[in-house]
């Protein structure tokens, strides 16, 4: 249990110190979509509520898993098809307007 | 072998996750990004899908299909001037997930959980309870159901803290006693309350740096969730979010020149009525007052104008009418360019978006730090609904509470047009002496109105 928390421990830490060093990278210009982009990948707790919802541990749990499901694909689902109608307005300047 | 598929699967989701948030590192990028990591959300799923404790799948179905129909709907429908309130909402679904699977966790498990896992369920059903609430709070605050001002009143600061410190002390209680049930619904119920006790004070200048910090939090609750089950993916994915909402939240203080506790315990609103009395008591210098035809005028003759938009653009939904009037001066052979300030709006890049989806071009968005020095080479500075983000008293007045924070140098230029409803103050309450000078004109009304008739006046 103890080995299990360290070692839960070390792979916090990396990634948030990779997130740290790959999300200061991200210009200002794109500080929404990255808020809507990270929503989204943090519905990952979904990955939770399966388990809950599928599992009839017992009938509180799969109705609070299911729940959890429900508002964590709201963020994956949502949050991606939002992030991608942003980026998509994003544009260069079509070589000078005349 | 199916728990060695699963795990391949996590891990390749995980670096799926990374290299999409490194996309956002340019425009160019970012929609490819964004498609890794949602193959990886969609890998990190199917993965699940396969645990073995899963017996049926009706309720989870019921659920991809309710969640996405929402979701889409959402993601599709709500205007890009409505994305602060949407960010907030997708905050509080977040941590009510991560709050419910630690419920759910501790319903399940209660006397045996051994004490590292309560710990984990323990932070993780406090942090999902504080970020829903507080993120509801953020939203109603935004969609104008309470009120934006901050909400204060005596001895809220001690009394925050002392809740802060009776959540953290049950919950080690509950370590030490994990079957005391009443203890664990006590840290749920605390985690509701001091969400919205956190945010009630803050005011909607202070948005960003809230909404930045909200999005840290659910991250935190995510990869808390991740140690209750022992779940990488959730660690990594949780990690990454809350290190962005972290990475935001600095930014955005620093872009206020203020410290995270002084946002979390110093509402603003309060301490400048001295302050702000101070520079109207300087013999209410006289406002130089134009109409939209002499602000044409003015921008007819420019070389050079700089917009400044601010929370005021989103709230007329000018951002159109800026680009129609910016299209009119290139065709003059005026260039145009937009400075945006970190701060401006209320949430991270709020004007950015807002600029783009108007068809802006992005290489005409210029950070604070990348075209403060242009101003005093430029005409024009066009402020359209921006207040506290070109007060210059930040620069000149100890006494001002924004003083410090860095600001536009709008003063600098040539000549300033301010498009304002009124000549209230803003969300900070501050009274802005850039509005009394002699090389300001001040031209009042609806934004978008306003912008229009300029816009109109301007074509040959």
């Amino acid at each position: 249990m103890t080995g299990e928390l360290v070692f839960g421990f070390y792979i916090f830490l990396l990634a948030a110190f990779v997130g740290y060093q790959v999300i200061s990278g991200v210009p200002p210009l794109l500080h929404t979509p990255l808020m809507s982009a990270t929503n989204a990948i943090s519905g990952i707790s979904l990955v939770g509520s399966i388990v809950a919802a599928g599992a009839h541990y017992n009938t509180v749990s799969t109705a609070l898993g299911f729940i959890a499901v429900t508002a964590a694909t709201i963020n994956v689902v949502g949050g991606f098809v939002i992030t991608d109608r942003m980026l998509r307005m994003f544009k260069k300047r079509e070589r000078r307007r005349s | 072998m199916t728990a060695a598929l699963v795990q391949a699967l996590y891990l390749a989701a995980s670096v799926l996750f990374i290299l999409g948030l490194r996309g956002l590192t340019s425009p160019e990028s970012a929609r490819r990004g964004m498609v890794l990591a949602e193959i990886g959300m969609l890998l990190a799923i199917v993965g699940t899908l396969l645990h073995h404790d899963i017996v049926s799948y009706e309720w989870i179905i019921i659920g991809f299909v309710l969640g996405s129909a929402i979701g889409t709907a959402m993601g599709l429908l709500i205007p890009m001037t409505k994305m602060p309130e949407r960010i907030a909402l997708s905050h509080a679904f977040g941590g009510l997930a991560a709050a419910l699977v630690g419920v759910s966790e501790y319903y399940r498990h209660g006397t045996e959980l051994g004490s590292v896992t309560m710990a984990a369920i323990g932070f993780e059903v406090l942090l999902g309870a504080l970020t829903f609430t507080g993120s509801l709070m953020a939203f109603g605050k935004l969609q104008g159901l309470i009120t934006g001002i901050p909400v204060t009143y005596a001895g809220q600061n001690a009394s925050n803290i002392s809740l802060v410190v009776v959540a953290i002390a049950i919950l080690i209680a509950l370590v030490a006693e994990p079957a005391w049930a009443t203890l664990f619904y006590m840290v749920l119920g605390l985690g509701f309350l001091l969400g919205v006790l956190i945010v009630l004070p803050i005011g909607g200048a202070d948005m960003p740096v809230v909404i930045s910090l909200l999005n840290s939090y659910a991250g935190l609750a995510a990869a808390a969730t991740g140690f209750v089950l022992a779940n990488n993916v959730l660690i990594i994915a949780g990690a990454l979010d809350g290190a962005s909402g972290f990475v935001l939240s600095i930014i955005m203080s620093k872009a206020m020149n203020r410290s995270f506790t002084n946002i979390l315990f110093g509402a603003f609103g309060k301490v400048d009525e001295a302050a702000a009395t101070a520079v109207v008591g300087r013999g209410g210098a006289a406002v130089n007052e134009g109409s939209d035809a002499e602000a044409a005028t003015v921008l007819a003759d420019a070389q050079s104008v700089i917009v400044v938009p601010g929370y005021g653009m989103a709230v007329a939904q000018a951002q159109h009418a800026v680009r129609d009037l910016a299209q009119v001066l290139e065709r003059n052979g005026t260039t145009v360019k937009y400075a945006i300030h970190p701060v401006a709006g209320r949430m991270p890049g709020h004007m950015n978006v807002l600029l783009a989806e108007a068809d802006v071009p992005y290489d005409q968005l210029f950070d604070l730090d990348d075209i403060n020095e242009e101003f005093a080479k430029t005409d024009v500075a066009l402020v359209v609904g921006a207040n506290d983000v070109v007060n210059p008293a930040a620069k000149t007045n100890p006494g001002s509470p924004i003083y410090g924070m860095p600001v536009l140098n709008v003063d600098e230029a040539r000549a300033v047009i301010v498009l304002k409803r009124s000549m209230n103050p803003g969300f900070a309450g501050i009274e802005n002496e850039l509005f009394v000078r002699p090389n300001t004109m001040m031209v009042f009304g609806d934004a978008k109105q306003m912008l229009t008739r300029i816009t109109a006046a301007l074509k040959p």
